[in-house]
Parts: C-alpha cells; sequence; structure tokens
C-alpha cells in the first residue's frame, strides 16, 4: 500500500519557505535553459520562414554568402536564360540581379553600432518574396537615393525612421517606408534601387547575388545542380530555404554555451534539493517510524520521499516556466553568414516548456533518490525515539 | 569576533552533509559565476597588453564592407603620434570544406615587412621570418592553426577567393606563436594585387596603425576621423582591443546574457546559503536560547549565524573560483577564445570580485534567520520544542 500523495504535498506546504527556495532555485535553472532554447528556436523560426523552396539563390563559386560573393553582369546574362527558370507575366524570366552591402547603425541594444544587410533590388527581386509587403510609407523609387527598412530594424534603431536620412556610399539616402516580411529575415534588411546603389557604390559591373524561381520544387533541384554543374558559369547555386538553414549555426556558440550553463546550475541545484530533502527525513524521523508501525512498508515510505521531491522539482519547473513566458516575443539579433544582424523574436512552444518540466523533474529525482533512501533504511524502533 | 571563530567553525561542521552539499552547491554555481566575472572583465574592463595597447585600426566609417583610398595612408602617418601604417585587408575565401568549422579561420593580406613591427608579440625563428619575407606567395599561420590543420612549414594551402575572385595557392613558411588565439593566416598584399584588376588596386580594407604611446590611443583616433570628416570616404578608428570586441554582437547581445546568466547564477546561491542558514537556525532555536542564558549578546549571535553563513560560502567562492579558472582555459582554447584579450590563469580582480561575491551572497543570505535567532527571547527559545 503507498502512502497518499497529499501527505507530502501537506508536508510541502506546512515547510513554505524551504519549500518556495528551493522551488525557485530549481526554477532559475529551467529558466535559463529555456530562455536559451527560446532563443535558438526563435532564430530559427525566422530563418525557416526567410526562404521560399521555389527560390534557387545564385554566388559566385567558392563564396559562401552573398556578402563576399563577386558576380558579374555577364555572368547574370549567361545565367539568366537557363532552361528551368520560370517566366513572370511579362514573359521575362524571374531572375533577379542583386547587390548586397552592410551598413553600420547605432541600435538600441549596441551604441557603437552593429551592421546591416542594405539589399540592392529591381522590382522582379520584389516580385521574387511575396511575402515582404509594406507595412508604412512607400517603396523607393528607381534613380533615387532611397531605401525601405525592414520593420525590426525600424523598431530598433532609432536612425532608420521614415524621413530621415543614412549616409551611405557617397549619398545621403532617405528613408521613405518600412516593410513587413511576416517573421523572415527580411525585417532586418534595407532596400534600395539596385541601378541607385550599384552607381553609388561604384559597383556597376560587378554585384553579389542573384536569386532565381524555378516553376516547382522539381525544377529547383534540377536547377540547382544544372547551376553547379556548369563549368562556364564559375557559380554556386543553393535553395534559398538551404542557405537560410546553415545559417542557424551562427547561434551554436550561444547555443552550446547555455546548455552547459544550465547543466552546470542543474548540478548545483540537485545539491540544494537534495539539502531540502535530507532536512526533511531528518525532521520527520518519528513520523516515518509511525508510518512503519502503522504498516507502510520500506517501498512505500523510499517512494514518497522520492515523489516527494519530484512534486517539488515540478513546482520549480512551474516557476521557471512562468519566469520565462515574460520573454516569449522578446526581439534580439544574432549575426549571420553576411557579418550583420537577422533580428528574431524569442519563441516558446508547449514542446519546450515540457522539457523545461522534465529538466526540473530530473533534478528532483538525482536530488531526491538519496533522502528517500536513507529515509527507507531507518530502523523502527530508533525512529521513534529520534527527536 | 575573532574569539568566535572557533565556535563558528565547530557549527559548520556539526551537520557536515549539509555543510557539504551546500557548499558543493555553491562551488558549482560560483565556477559560473568566475566564468561570467572573468568574461566581463575581459570584454568589458580589462586593460589591453602592452603591445596592444598600442594598435589602433582604422576603417570605413559606414563598414567593414567599404573600402578606403590608399592615398589616406598619407595623411594618417602624418597625424602626430602614428608610428607606422600597415595595409590590413580581409581575405575572406574557402579552404577546403567550408561546413567544418575549423576550416574557417581569418585570412588577412598584409606588408609583410611591417607585420613583425605591428604585431612584436610574434615569435618565430628568423629563418621561417626570411623566407617569409622573400617569397611572393608565402604565407605565415598561428601555432594554434596549423595544430587545427597540422599544418608544416613548406606546406601548402589552396583558397578559392570571392571578395577576391580567384584561385590562390599559399606556401607555409612559418609558424608563429602569440599569447592570443592565433587561428590566423598572413600572406602579402603584393601577391593579392598581382590578380585584380587594374581599377580594384589601391582599395585598402582597414589600416593597422602603430604609435608611440598608448596614453595618445584616444587623441590620435579623433585626430585621424576629423581628418576625413569631410572626405568621400570617412573613417572609424578605434583601439583594436574595441574593434575585436565589436564582433562580439555577431555571437548576439553578449553584455545581456553575460549579465542575466550571472544574475540567475547569483540568485541561486542566494536561495541555496538563504536555505541552509534558515534550516540550521531552525534546529537550534532551543541551543540559541542556552547561548544567551550563558550570556552572549544578541549581537553575538548575530554574528556566530553570519559568521557561519558567511564561512560556508566563502569556501564554496574560493572552490568555485579555482574551478572556474580551468574552465576559462578551455574557454580560451574555443571558437570564443579569439575575442578574448590574453589573460593571466591569476587576475587578482577577477580573485577578488569572486570572494567578495561569494562573502556577500553568505552574509545577505543569512541575514533574515540570523536576525530572527538574535531577537527571539531566551524564555521562547528554550521552550521550542523543534
Amino acid at each position: 500500500m503507498s502512502i497518499p500523495l497529499a501527505y507530502n504535498l501537506r508536508n510541502l506546504v506546512v515547510r513554505k519557505t524551504t519549500t518556495i527556495m528551493t522551488a525557485l532555485g530549481i526554477g532559475l535553472t529551467v529558466a535559463v535553459l529555456l530562455a536559451i532554447l527560446m532563443m535558438v528556436n526563435g532564430l530559427r523560426s525566422t530563418l525557416a520562414s526567410s526562404g521560399d523552396p521555389l527560390n534557387v539563390l545564385v554566388v559566385r563559386h567558392g563564396s559562401d554568402s552573398e556578402l563576399v560573393s563577386n558576380f558579374t553582369r555577364t555572368q547574370f546574362q549567361d545565367l539568366k536564360f537557363k532552361a528551368g527558370i520560370a517566366a513572370g507575366p511579362d514573359g521575362q524570366p524571374l531572375a533577379s540581379l542583386e547587390l548586397v552591402s552592410i551598413l553600420n547603425l547605432a541600435s538600441v541594444d549596441n551604441p557603437q553600432g552593429s551592421n546591416l544587410t542594405v539589399r540592392g533590388l529591381l522590382p522582379v527581386g520584389q516580385r521574387l518574396r511575396p511575402s515582404v509587403h509594406l507595412l508604412s510609407g512607400r517603396w523607393f523609387e528607381a534613380g533615387k537615393p532611397e531605401m525601405v527598412v525592414g520593420k525590426s530594424i525600424a523598431a530598433r534603431y532609432p536612425d532608420a525612421q521614415i524621413g530621415k536620412k543614412i549616409a551611405f556610399g557617397r549619398s545621403q539616402w532617405l528613408i521613405v517606408g518600412v516593410m513587413d516580411a511576416g517573421t523572415g529575415a527580411q525585417n532586418s534588411e534595407i532596400w534600395a534601387d539596385l541601378n541607385q546603389l550599384s552607381s553609388d557604390m561604384n559597383r556597376l559591373e560587378v554585384l553579389s547575388s542573384a536569386l532565381v524561381r524555378a516553376p516547382d520544387a522539381v525544377a529547383a533541384k534540377a536547377l540547382v545542380n544544372d547551376i553547379e554543374n556548369d563549368q562556364k558559369l564559375e557559380l554556386h547555386a543553393i535553395g534559398e530555404r538551404e542557405y537560410y538553414d546553415q545559417q542557424t549555426d551562427s547561434a551554436k556558440p550561444v547555443e552550446y554555451a547555455g546548455i552547459f550553463v544550465a547543466i552546470v546550475m542543474a548540478i548545483g541545484s540537485s545539491f540544494a534539493a537534495m539539502n531540502t530533502m535530507y532536512a526533511a527525513v531528518a525532521r520527520r524521523s518519528r513520523e516515518i517510524g509511525t508510518l512503519r508501525v502503522l504498516g507502510f512498508s520500506k517501498g512505500s515510505i523510499l517512494l514518497s520521499f522520492f515523489l516527494e521531491s519530484v512534486l517539488l522539482s515540478a513546482l520549480g519547473g512551474v516557476v521557471g516556466c512562468l519566469l520565462v513566458l515574460p520573454f516569449n516575443g522578446y526581439t534580439s539579433g544574432i549575426g549571420n553568414s553576411s557579418f550583420s544582424e537577422t533580428a528574431f523574436a524569442f519563441r516558446a512552444t508547449p514542446a519546450m516548456l515540457a522539457m523545461g518540466l522534465g529538466f526540473a523533474i530530473v533534478m528532483g529525482c538525482l536530488g531526491g533518490f538519496f533522502p528517500a533512501q536513507s529515509a527507507a533504511r531507518k530502523q523502527i524502533l530508533t525512529a521513534l525515539r529520534e527527536s | 569576533m575573532l574569539r568566535y571563530l572557533p565556535l563558528i567553525l565547530k557549527n559548520c561542521w556539526r551537520n557536515r552533509r549539509r555543510t557539504i552539499l551546500t557548499v558543493a552547491s555553491i562551488g558549482v554555481s560560483m565556477c559560473l559565476l568566475g566564468v561570467m566575472i572573468a568574461m566581463f572583465h575581459a570584454f568589458y574592463l580589462s586593460d589591453p597588453a602592452p603591445a596592444q595597447a598600442l594598435r589602433l585600426v582604422v576603417r570605413n566609417h559606414i563598414s567593414l564592407a567599404q573600402w578606403l583610398p590608399l592615398s589616406y595612408r598619407n595623411t594618417i602617418e602624418h597625424v602626430p603620434g602614428v608610428r607606422m601604417t600597415m595595409i590590413y585587408n580581409y581575405f575572406g575565401g574557402s579552404y577546403k570544406d567550408t561546413r567544418d568549422p575549423k576550416n574557417q579561420f581569418a585570412r588577412f593580406a598584409v606588408e609583410p615587412e611591417k607585420l613583425f613591427t605591428i604585431f612584436g608579440e610574434y615569435r618565430m625563428p628568423d629563418d621561417q621570418k626570411q623566407a617569409f619575407l622573400k617569397e611572393r606567395a608565402a604565407c605565415l599561420i598561428g601555432r594554434d592553426l596549423a595544430n587545427s590543420l597540422k599544418l608544416n612549414v613548406g606546406d601548402r594551402i589552396h583558397i578559392i577567393g570571392d571578395i577576391y575572385p580567384g584561385d590562390f595557392d599559399f606556401t607555409v613558411r612559418g609558424v608563429f606563436d602569440s599569447p592570443q588565439a592565433s587561428d590566423v593566416l598572413y600572406f602579402n598584399k603584393e601577391y593579392l594585387e598581382e590578380s585584380m584588376p587594374e581599377g580594384r588596386r589601391g582599395r585598402v580594407g582597414m589600416f593597422y596603425i602603430l604609435i608611440d604611446d598608448p596614453a595618445h590611443s584616444a587623441r590620435v583616433a579623433q585626430t585621424i576621423d576629423e581628418q576625413f570628416h569631410n572626405a568621400t570616404q570617412q573613417t572609424k578608428t578605434e583601439t583594436e582591443q574595441a574593434f575585436v570586441v565589436s564582433f562580439l554582437s555577431l555571437l548576439g547581445n553578449v553584455k545581456m546574457l553575460l549579465l542575466g546568466i550571472s544574475g540567475a547564477v547569483v540568485f541561486t546561491i542566494l536561495l541555496v546559503s538563504a536555505n541552509t542558514m534558515a534550516m540550521s537556525v531552525r534546529e537550534r532555536v532551543r541551543e540559541v536560547g542556552v547561548l544567551k542564558t550563558l550570556g552572549f549578546t544578541p549581537e553575538a549571535v548575530l554574528g556566530l549565524v553570519l559568521g557561519e553563513a558567511v564561512a560556508i560560502s566563502l569556501v564554496g567562492g574560493a572552490i568555485g573560483y579555482l574551478i572556474s579558472t580551468f574552465l576559462m582555459r578551455g574557454v580560451a582554447k574555443s571558437p570564443f577564445g579569439g575575442f578574448l584579450p590574453p589573460m593571466a590563469d591569476f587576475n587578482p580582480a577577477v580573485a577578488l570580485t569572486c570572494v567578495a561575491a561569494a562573502a556577500a551572497i553568505g552574509f545577505l543570505s543569512s541575514l533574515v534567520p540570523a536576525l530572527n535567532a538574535s531577537r527571539i527571547p531566551i524564555v521562547e527559545a528554550l521552550r521550542s520544542t523543534d
């Protein structure tokens, strides 16, 4: 027969100061783990929604990001008429030649300035990214030094507001609009007219990359292979979605460091839980003796104390989840392969919270086992005699 | 107060298991805090090494992707305090399989004859130095890079250029030792210029500057930036240390991360220690009554409890700090290490902060139980059945 769980619950309530302090300690550990997981998940979901499965990004052979790629107009002419590129409503191939550079601006988080991606493109480039639409203001006009900033930039950079001017290249660029890419990475980009930008940067012939669209997923794969195998082109093609997927690597150092910190903190919290449980066992020596006299077995004593520790830590897990939930949606930035910043929002999922709870319970199990064992091993007579 | 020390220590050792568990718990957490403090200190508070303090970096104000005209060198060299200017071009490119992180080391095109003056702390055999100076397609690699890629003097390295398109073959002519992480490759910028079309020559990514006195760095940086204030390409001049730390933002909001984790760790230790002391005091209420009967003043009782908590957390803190110095050695070897200035194994400021933090945590955590114990009336304490 097992000891009712209500006995353990009441015990936790009676020792409420100790219970709260231990649970808070476990809760903080869970909170650190969850904050890191939310951050990585937020970045992942931002990047996952940034690429279109039908789009293929083309850079120069040997480049692994758009920023360092050198892409000539001649190469683009050869690429543009390749079989397997879908045609737009005007009959022209859906291929967008683009120029990518970076701009250093002071942000709320980093007054010394963070790098932002500046992208020069033509109307076809906008057509290839249907998820990006205007939030306020208007689009830039061709042939004018005008820029449109992503909504994450508008929110975090005081200088990137409609009506303000930014110095870049040889001109002062007027910000005329704010664009919204849903949760996509384009929220962290600044867009301008390709020809205006390339003449301003003195890069009329040598640009950065091209984005092309295939009619369907199978054709997209074939197109990637075709470009990769074409020795004459000297280009490197990659699915746009894959390109963004690879960028989640930039979060790896922080992710590993965070998980390491959480595990070390968990070891500390297990010791603390063990302390609390040993104290509980010592205080209830006579109770344990009484329970044994009443006929509860050693096993049920062990289980009871073990469960009490698990209950305590589960409470800590819930506290941890509650502590991090306010951070859900918190926006931060991280570097991408183009040396610039991608903004993303912390994102919690139910599975993640369950994981946090599980992590807490593991701490409770580790911390609860030995005290429970020592409770079960007590001799009835000595236990009854202890004060 | 000191005469109570033996009593405090005896009290600590009464419930051995609890004390050991508490010390272990505090020690583990304190080692994290130690690492956080050491990193924070290294990134934001430390004085640069003497050699590093003499170096400034000049780059385009807009961003790293924009170049500066070579003609700027003349103006920069005329700024009082500047001893030498070296071209420093980030090369980029890809080596073997770029998905393997160890193949993603930094490569720079520099002026070989100036390299050893600018980076005076680099150590390498003289014959290797001469070989590097003589050969145009030679390159130098840091000891860390040589170890991770298992490269030796005489080996060839093939790199496909991206910012500077083309295929580049380098021969390793030297391996240098540096007190800092040295995952880096240097080669002659002349070799790079050969491959470039006429129109792109004369563009410089960055200038590395050696100044005469660390105390002049702010003035020199300001003078340089003012010189180009009205030019087409404005400059941004900062110390090498500030330049390196500016890359940290690529890893995310590091400052907030460090402070956030430290905060959580400190708070956890506080809870653990407070819990332990509350338990100890609760068990000894009757004893407190006896002590007071014997003539111990409330202040002495207060001191006894506070002293016990401080002693326990100091031991935990010391153990934690020792573990953290080992962890920091690991951090210095990790990819993170490239951002860190060279660090001594023992840094008095960091050690002192750790110990002070441990003592403060012990004091704060036991304040409530200690006050309770010192205020409890004798009769009530003696009657307690706990």
